[in-house]
């Protein structure tokens, strides 16, 4: 499928949202398109698109993001900025949407914009490995309710079943099936399927983006 | 083998307590622990069991001590801040003897402080925190499955001592996530004939209650209360040894400070360094046995904490200040990073305090 103008990633806390968002930035960045990142994540305090900056900005990728991300200030505010995004149409846009249907009330804002471009992918993320969206009926209710905060309508899927640094290649073929009734049952376009480089590898004959992932210090040591 | 899920530390907490047969939540949101409270809020309904967001942390609190009192699994959960003002009930609980599971998924302060992760109320679960003579089990999880099976082992404790068991943790093992597994075991269940459960005009009428009129049945109780804990000190301690079979220094961590000890350790051991990790699993009671093990053998430990050096006066206690203990300590929400470890591991090792 061709990228969008705009593309906004959304879905469960957890499922993968930013990760995704990074790295598809930095993808369209190497075709030779400018790209804006913006975090309108107002739920999750800890690991935001913010930690990846200095990766971002080395590649010449522009960040938006709250003006308190990563510090003590537990406000959920967005910045001006963001409004570049839907209005400055000579640059791709990518957002990463926070989780759950609070996180996604932010982007009511913007909603009336982005509809009247239509030129937008509004991709729902899921793990199948994730508690509270193993079963297809648990995925979809997340679904709707995301959908109804942001007021807009999801148009893709994108399969991000993983179980961290345990995920192997029988991991995501696993979850083929899973996400294959998601679909059927939304009649959405299963757009992705995201894994791990060295996973990703290994998934043939389906649309699949690598992800690089950060590096945690807490890892424990092998 | 039961299936493997991806989980954040805090998703874990609630699912195992679940998992436990606790069916009664009270809980006031606070970052960075809200998604307790959200996980229970979504499952409780579809289970039968009750969800309640109190107007506050105090009402929380008593809220669990009257489901505590009426015989049924309860739990509520906060972060720093949030404990404090709960402190009040937890003394109360203490001084009926009642069951109950509080977890305290930790921040920076003191004050309002900050969101991000500490360690700096290891005295207020250990030590205190409310008034009188009281102490909690603490467990100190170091790792999403230990979050998920110490909240089973926090429930049986608890139970099986009638008092509270404290989850421990700190913001970073609430928000981050590993694969887990529960194993499919029915959760134990307790007698709990004291319980206010009505009386069916079967029996007399049970009292929970913290007050006492007479001094002396007062003094009486609270020595009846120390023997227990006498007892959980001598059988409940819970530790686990990295590398100290010849360990000359001994880094002391627990929780998220022990994640980046043990990457610091297997680092000098690297560089032929003989140092091991003690990491106590419960802080109260601290695993002395751990220490007087290896007290002969050990030069030098090193106490690493996200605090300004609270665990530190246990170590001291445990090995009887025999031995020079040095701190190596991050604050305010700050992590030290492996580095600043092996730092403190390569002084240690040469004597420089």
């Amino acid at each position: 499928m061709e990228d969008k103008r705009l593309t906004l990633f959304a879905g469960h806390y957890g499922s993968g949202k930013t990760n995704i968002a990074v790295n598809y930035a930095v993808k369209l960045k190497n075709e030779g398109k400018s790209v804006i990142v913006a975090d309108l994540d107002i739920v999750n305090p800890y690991f935001r698109t913010k930690d990846s900056e200095r990766e971002l900005s080395e590649l010449g990728i522009e960040l938006i993001s709250p003006r308190f991300a990563n510090t003590n200030v537990d406000l959920p505010a967005l910045p001006a900025e963001s409004y570049r995004l839907v209005a400055d149409k000579s640059v791709y846009g990518v957002m990463d949407i926070g989780g759950d249907d609070r996180g996604a009330y932010a982007l009511g804002r913007f909603r009336d914009a982005i509809k009247a471009e239509n030129n937008y992918r509004m991709a729902f993320v899921v793990n199948m490995y994730r508690p509270l969206t193993s079963t297809v009926e648990d995925a979809l209710e997340v679904m709707r309710e995301i959908e109804t905060a942001a007021g807009i309508p999801f148009n893709a899927i994108v399969n991000n079943s993983n179980l961290g640094n345990e995920t192997t290649v029988k991991t995501v073929t696993d979850s083929y099936e899973f996400v294959e009734r998601l679909c059927d049952l939304t009649g959405l376009p299963l757009w992705l399927h995201t894994a791990e480089s060295s996973v990703a590898e290994g998934l043939r004959g389906v649309p699949v983006l690598p992800l690089t992932l950060q590096k945690k210090y807490f890892e424990l040591p092998k | 083998m039961a299936q493997r899920i991806l989980m954040k530390g805090n998703e874990a907490i609630a699912e195992a307590a679940i998992r436990a047969g606790c069916r009664h939540y009270f809980g006031y949101p606070i970052t960075p622990q809200t998604e307790i409270a959200a996980y229970m809020a979504k499952k409780m309904p579809k289970i039968g069991g009750v969800f309640l967001q109190a107007e506050s942390e105090i009402a929380s609190i008593n809220m669990v001590y009257g489901a505590a009192a009426a015989g049924v699994r309860v739990m509520t959960s906060s972060s720093s801040p949030g404990i404090s003002l709960k402190a009040e009930g937890l003394s109360y609980i203490a001084g009926s003897d009642i069951p109950a599971l509080v977890v305290n998924v930790q921040r920076g302060g003191p004050g309002l402080g900050g969101i991000q992760p500490s360690q700096s109320d290891y005295f207020q679960a250990t030590k205190g925190g409310g008034h009188g003579d009281y102490r909690m089990i603490v467990l100190a999880p170091a790792s999403v499955q230990e979050m998920a099976s110490l909240t089973i082992k926090g429930f049986d404790l608890a139970d099986k001592y009638l008092m509270t068991s404290m989850i421990l943790a700190d913001g970073t093992i609430g928000q981050m996530m590993e694969p887990i597994t529960f194993e499919d075991a029915e959760p134990k269940t307790y007698e709990k004939p004291w319980a206010l459960t009505g009386t069916e005009c079967k029996r007399g009428h049970n009292v929970v209650n913290s007050l006492y009129l007479k001094p002396d049945e007062l003094e009486k109780k609270n020595f009846e209360r120390f023997e227990k804990y006498k007892h959980i000190e001598e059988n409940e301690a819970m530790w686990e040894e990295y590398m100290m079979e010849d360990a000359e220094v001994c880094v002391v961590a627990f929780g998220i400070a022990s994640r980046v000890a043990k990457n610091a350790v297997a680092a000098a051991r690297a560089e032929g360094i003989k140092v091991g990790l003690i990491r106590p699993i419960t802080l109260w009671p601290f695993p002395n046995k751990a220490f007087a093990k290896v007290l002969d053998k050990v030069r030098a430990f090193v106490s690493v904490e996200l605090s300004m050096g609270q665990m530190i006066e246990d170590i001291r206690l445990a090995t009887e200040c025999k031995k020079p203990v040095m701190l190596c300590n991050r604050a305010g929400g700050m992590i030290p990073g492996p580095d600043e470890v092996l730092a403190a591991i390569k002084k240690a090792e040469k004597g420089e305090f």
